[in-house]
């Protein structure tokens, strides 16, 4: 059994502090996804209501805000952001806060299409019978469409918090020191003494990865079957 | 902004490009076939495959591309497998498209409502007529914008193929910079190759989309 441990690689895990080390360059991802999907989902519901309102300006500088973040690969908005306005603007970004702007500025689009559309989800009826039963407008925002859009849009929401999670790994390629770029550090340091080690180092992060995600994506499912 | 700079990249990046394209849909086309037979075996409830298809799904849905990538392209050398950045590309697309495949296509399927496939058993349809006659049409119309809408987030993925040195779209914008140090100009035709390889399959999705809302069944 340890000579299987050994010749997969798993033992560099179990040296010296490398486990702890590789658990917090998780966290150092999972903290730029958590503060990204804050501002994005705040963000996002007050573009996605913007969007609602059906204004020809604000349509036309949504939709071209939406495509934008539709075909660019986030991958290309962290380098034109980190390495682009350095060049161009002369602004000095530091990679968190350019990994940062760039997820907010996705989550956000991605957010502010899901909160537009559990809002147009909402059929006509619900606003008419508000007003025919006497509500005031705020009463049947507060009563009536809220509670309905809020059903409909919390599993999609947290459904986005696994997908941002899972694209801040990307952080790396921009020079952020998260797991993947502690694990390559892990195996260039142990090459002689464990030379497999790149076999149990990202194997581990792969599971890592799946352990912070799947919990998030089971309860969106579960709320899913529960609003439907 | 230098253009003999862009004239001078510019070959580079169409071969780019075309790796690109390439190693996309080839990737593509492996998710769909993965997509297909996988919602076939969970829909009919074949035994023990369809648990496999359920632990792969969950495995891949909730791993990032570039982690799966590393774990093929580093790792598995490790125990004996060595696969090619071409190779790694295709599989480590094809097998994270898949996982999102299988979810689009399943949906489209079992969004078929049990009254259409009683009235066709109470019209004397056999099993497989109905099948091919009355659930399979409208699971394709039903699953369409999923499986559009995955195909574009699988083009965009492309991009993190630079991370196991396939010479992609990225891996030349990055290279590029690191070289000659045009930031600006690299980056401009990055972007603009992207949206030449993007825009047109995004603007037909919009298209497919609308016009098969218009033909959608019941309600």
């Amino acid at each position: 059994m340890s000579s299987f441990i050994t010749s997969m690689g798993f033992d560099v895990l179990f040296k010296g502090t490398n486990m702890i080390r590789l658990l917090q360059g998780l966290l150092v991802a999972l903290k730029i996804s958590l503060i990204s999907v804050v501002l994005s989902i705040v963000l996002g519901i007050i573009i996605g209501m913007l969007m609602s309102l059906k204004k020809p300006v604000i349509n036309v500088i949504s939709r071209i805000y939406l495509e934008i973040v539709r075909i660019m690969p986030q991958m290309v908005l962290l380098f034109i952001v980190y390495f682009g306005a350095t060049k161009a603007l002369g602004l000095n970004v530091s990679a968190t806060a350019a990994s940062l702007i760039v997820f907010t500025f996705w989550g956000s689009a991605e957010m502010a299409d899901l909160v537009r559309g559990s809002l147009i989800s909402i059929p006509v009826i619900q606003y008419e019978s508000s007003y025919a039963l006497g509500m005031t407008k705020l009463q049947t925002y507060l009563y009536v469409i809220i509670p309905q859009t809020v059903r409909r849009l919390l599993p999609l929401a947290i459904n986005l918090i696994t997908r941002m999670i899972k694209t801040t790994s990307l952080v790396m390629m921009i020079g952020i020191v998260e797991v993947l770029k502690v694990g390559q550090q892990i195996i260039e340091a142990n090459r002689k003494t464990s030379p497999n080690a790149a076999f149990g180092i990202f194997a581990t992060i792969f599971l890592l990865y799946f352990l912070a995600c799947w919990p998030i994506s089971l309860l969106s499912r579960y709320l899913e079957k529960k609003a439907a | 902004m230098d253009a003999g700079a862009i004239s001078q990249y510019f070959p580079l990046y169409v071969e780019a490009f075309f790796l690109t394209i390439k190693i996309g849909w080839m990737g593509i086309a492996l998710s769909l076939l993965i997509g297909v037979v996988g919602a076939f075996v969970l829909h009919f409830k074949v035994p023990v495959l369809s648990v496999i298809i359920n632990v792969y799904v969950e495995l891949f849905r909730n791993t990032p591309l570039l982690v799966q990538l590393f774990f093929i392209y580093f790792g598995l050398p490790k125990v004996g497998l060595v696969i090619s950045a071409d190779k790694c590309g295709v599989i480590g697309l094809g097998l994270l498209g898949g996982s999102y495949m299988v979810e689009a296509i399943r949906s489209g399927l079992s969004a078929v409502p049990v009254s259409q496939t009683e009235s066709a058993l109470s019209l004397g349809f056999t099993k497989r007529q109905i099948f091919t006659n009355v659930i399979l049409p409208q699971a394709v119309i039903s699953g369409i914008p999923a499986v559009i809408a995955n195909v574009i987030f699988l083009l965009k993925e492309t991009s993190v193929f630079s991370a196991i040195s396939l010479m992609d779209l990225m891996f030349t914008a990055k290279d590029l910079i690191g070289l000659y140090y045009d930031t600006t100009e690299c980056l401009l035709l990055l972007v603009l190759f992207y949206i030449v390889m993007l825009l047109p399959v995004s603007a037909l999705g919009s298209f497919i989309e609308k016009k098969i809302r218009f033909g959608s069944y019941g309600d």
